[in-house]
């Protein structure tokens, strides 16, 4: 028995609503007042804010194995023709429909949370920006394709929210078009995407020819018969043995997925992008680039677990991308000194945690830290974009300091949120930190050094930031020093929701060996795949010394790292720069980002560039130089030629005859003068003459006349 | 009553002055007026026939040629004006349209 409900039967309109509004904004924007756009486009997210909150609430109502509803709207592509890898031809269909189950409902509560906190807050940051109509229609549109993606119940749809976030994260970079780094960075993020996206469309083709759908699930369908979904057909085939665990064609697929959620959730080596998708307004940091649109990729892996779970050899490789993205980021993240390329790093650190979780098989808690970093996170991007709002611009921590006591709420809620992400319990970064973590430890103690060393860093860097915005002595000049103002209520009070939810957010995953139950993860339980049953039974049997043990050491070494971001920047007691000076040239690897932005440059954006020029040069010598100018020689020489035909054979032939007849009237022309008294004397000679010869006729007349 | 040759002197002189007129003059209208004179001298010769045979017919034809001298001058003068307004001439032996 399925769950019903208002809530849940009107489940379209959670994506519905903001795309109303973005629609509005973006036909009719400019001219409507700025009360009224806020009104709109904030009013619109709240309400899909609570429409989500009413439709998991009535989800919850049911008991958990049956807490899945699925509505199809309409037949999206009309059934087609497609050719299966074992033989059959089976109709090809795609439905838009949507699909609310205890994984989407965490990624629709999350995205529709936190959005509407972000919007809340923009009205305040963007009050004074040209656009805000324009912000806030790409800000909508953006929610309506993440909560498409979010709550899609196929892959084709999911890919359609996919690009759509994509476009969206695209225009927002590019929000103040008319500074270059911004539109640059804005095509770098496209381009970098689309990579990731080949891979994406690849694995989506590779799972319809497989398993003759792209629904994800079949549950929660009355006619299950027409309607089957992977999870089934991956069940069936395993049943009959057309598939067993680490089959090539799972792993192909799961790789290949993988190359999309890397592009989209920028992990090695399609991370590029996201450190210069800082160009855009904070706000966007915060929605896209640190709570919703980057966390797509792990959303997509957790929703294709079944098929991760038999691919061993994909699970290994997402893992290993995972750790050694995160210790990479962080690593970088160490020397930064804008306070939002420091955060950027940061998310592309966590980002790997997760996929860390998902690599070891810990889907659970792969969307438990998912949910956590986008509280926290949310709240240190949009903490700096209220110190940048009060430093007028400044974006360099170098030129901070001292704003503890300048800017109060401001300097709380980024330390709550600092706390959180060293990891610090009870705040919600620990549990899913150290529960990654303790799963990577089982799979491998090697995974676990690395990304406990990383959580020390991310201590490290943290801390850093911390203390060089808002203690010590002000570094800024006078005339921002003398505009430090703290933000208004309305970026203010995001800021505190947030924090709050940064201390509690983590507690529903309260461990079982703290005196908890996990409620999280036996939340997401249902959503599962039953493939890897039997290894994560064993897992929960782990020894809660060792437990113990790890989370001993994850306190030890963040508060480890503390320490030393305070004795490097607050007591002084080394001076940074002296140990910057003692390791030069590792210093300047890491000042640089490992020169992976003049790698890339040097091994593909500027062969490509090449390859443009190389076309270029065959378009102008080939194409124009022996084609069309060719041709137009050729039309030359003929015409040409068929000139000197016309002007030396037909006039000539012509002339000729003239030519002939003028030297034939040679003598008699002469007698032609045109004189008018000439004619008149030849006539009056030759009348002479006819008179003289006619003589004596004319003695005849004469005579007569006599 | 003279004779008749007398009469056909003075046509002689007039018509051979006519035509040295016609001949050597440049200036159009002078040899309009000596194809007027040639005619003339032609009226004379059939008026002192028309008397010498006592044929009035003669005579008639005579008047003809005045009415058509009269025709001819005016559509002459109209040609020389016509032809003045184009070329700004009315010497003849610049009014060589004809050679060729």
């Amino acid at each position: 028995m399925t769950p019903t409900g208002y809530f849940l039967e009107h489940l379209w309109l959670i994506p519905l609503f903001p795309l109303a509004t973005a629609s509005l904004m973006l036909l009719v924007g400019r001219r409507l007042r700025k009360s009224a756009v806020s009104l709109f486009c904030v009013g619109s997210v709240g309400v899909s804010f609570a429409y989500a909150l009413g439709a998991v609430t009535q989800l919850l109502s049911a008991p958990p194995e049956n807490r899945v509803v699925q509505h199809i709207l309409f037949e999206w592509l009309a059934p087609g023709q497609m050719l299966l890898s074992s033989g059959q031809v089976v109709p090809f269909t795609a439905d838009w429909g949507y699909l609310l189950d205890p994984l989407s409902s965490v990624m629709v509560l999350v995205v529709t949370g936190v959005g509407f906190l972000i919007h809340v807050y923009s009205i305040g940051y963007m009050g004074h920006e040209g656009g805000y109509y324009r912000f806030f229609g790409y800000m909508n549109l953006f929610m309506f394709s993440m909560l498409t993606l979010v709550l899609a119940n196929n892959m084709l749809l999911m890919f359609v929210g996919w690009e759509g976030v994509g476009l969206c994260s695209y225009l927002l970079i590019g929000f103040y078009f008319l500074k270059k780094s911004a539109s640059d960075a804005g095509k770098k993020a496209f381009i970098v995407n689309r990579i990731g996206d080949a891979g994406f469309i690849l694995g989506i083709l590779l799972t319809a020819v497989t398993f003759a759908t792209i629904r994800f699930t079949s549950a929660g369908l009355t006619d299950t018969a027409a309607n089957s979904g992977i999870l089934q057909a991956l069940d069936g085939a395993l049943s009959a043995h057309a598939l067993a665990a680490g089959a090539p064609v799972l792993t192909t697929i799961a790789l290949l997925l993988f190359v999309g959620a890397t592009g989209k959730s920028a992990q090695i080596p399609l991370y590029v992008w996201l450190p210069d998708a800082m160009e855009g307004p904070t706000p966007v940091s915060a929605l896209i680039h640190a709570a919703t649109m980057v966390t797509a990729g792990v959303y997509m892996v957790v929703r294709m677990n079944a098929i991760y779970r038999l691919a061993p050899l994909a699970m290994d490789v997402v893992a290993v991308i995972g750790v050694v993205t995160a210790i990479f980021a962080a690593s970088m993240a160490l020397v930064q000194n804008d306070i939002k390329k420091v955060l950027a790093y940061s998310t592309i650190s966590q980002l790997g945690y997760m996929f860390l979780a998902l690599g070891v098989g810990a889907f659970a808690a792969g969307i438990f830290h998912l949910m956590t970093h986008a509280f926290f996170k949310a709240l240190l991007f949009l903490g700096a974009g209220s110190v940048i709002h009060a430093m007028s611009g400044e974006q360099d921590i170098q030129k901070m300091g001292g704003l503890w006591g300048e800017i109060p709420v401001t300097a709380r809620t980024f330390f709550v949120a600092t706390l959180a992400i060293a990891g610090i319990p009870p705040l919600a970064g620990f549990f899913s930190k150290d529960e990654i973590l303790g799963r990577a430890f089982e799979r491998h103690p090697a995974l676990w050094i690395v990304g406990f060393i990383t959580a020390g860093m991310t201590a490290f860097y943290m801390f850093r930031l911390v203390f060089l915005t808002f203690f010590g002595y002000s570094r800024a000049d006078n005339h921002a020093q003398k505009h430090i103002h703290e933000s208004p209520r309305t970026m203010t009070i995001p800021l505190m929701i947030l924090a709050v939810l940064s201390v509690v957010g983590g507690w529903i995953g309260w461990p079982a060996s703290l005196f908890g139950s996990n409620q999280f993860e036996k939340f997401l339980e249902p959503v599962m795949s039953s493939a890897g049953a039997t290894e994560s039974a064993k897992a929960v049997q782990e020894s809660s010394t060792t437990e113990y043990f790890l989370m001993l050491a994850s306190i030890a070494i963040a508060v480890a790292g503390i320490w030393v971001a305070y004795e490097f920047y607050r007591t002084k007691r080394f001076a940074p720069e002296l140990v910057a000076g003692k390791m030069k040239g590792f210093y300047r690897v890491l000042f640089h980002k490992y020169y992976v932005d003049e790698i890339y440059d040097a091994l593909f954006v500027n062969r490509t560039k090449d390859l443009g020029t190389l076309l270029g040069q065959i378009d102008a010598k080939v194409i124009d130089g022996v084609g069309v100018d060719g041709t137009g020689w050729l039309a030359r020489f003929g015409s040409t030629l068929s000139m000197w035909w016309d002007k030396w054979i037909i006039d000539g032939l012509l002339n000729f005859g003239a030519k002939f007849t003028q030297l034939l009237s040679f003598p008699i022309r002469f007698l032609q003068t045109g004189t008018f008294s000439t004619y008149a004397l030849l006539i009056l000679v030759g009348l002479a003459i006819l008179l003289a010869y006619y003589q004596q006729h004319l003695h005849v007349v004469l005579r007569g006349a006599r | 009553m003279l004779p008749i040759g007398h009469y056909l002197f003075l046509g002689l002189a007039l018509f051979i002055i006519g035509a040295i007129g016609v001949v050597t003059r440049r200036n159009v209208i002078v040899i309009l007026m000596s194809i007027e004179l040639i005619l003339n001298a032609v009226n004379i010769n059939l008026v002192a026939f028309s008397r010498l045979y006592g044929d009035v017919a003669g005579q008639v034809f005579a008047l003809f040629i005045i009415a058509d001298a009269a025709a001819e001058a005016a559509v002459g003068l109209g040609i020389i004006i016509a032809f003045f307004r184009n070329r700004e001439t009315v010497l003849e032996d610049e009014m060589d349209l004809l050679k060729w």
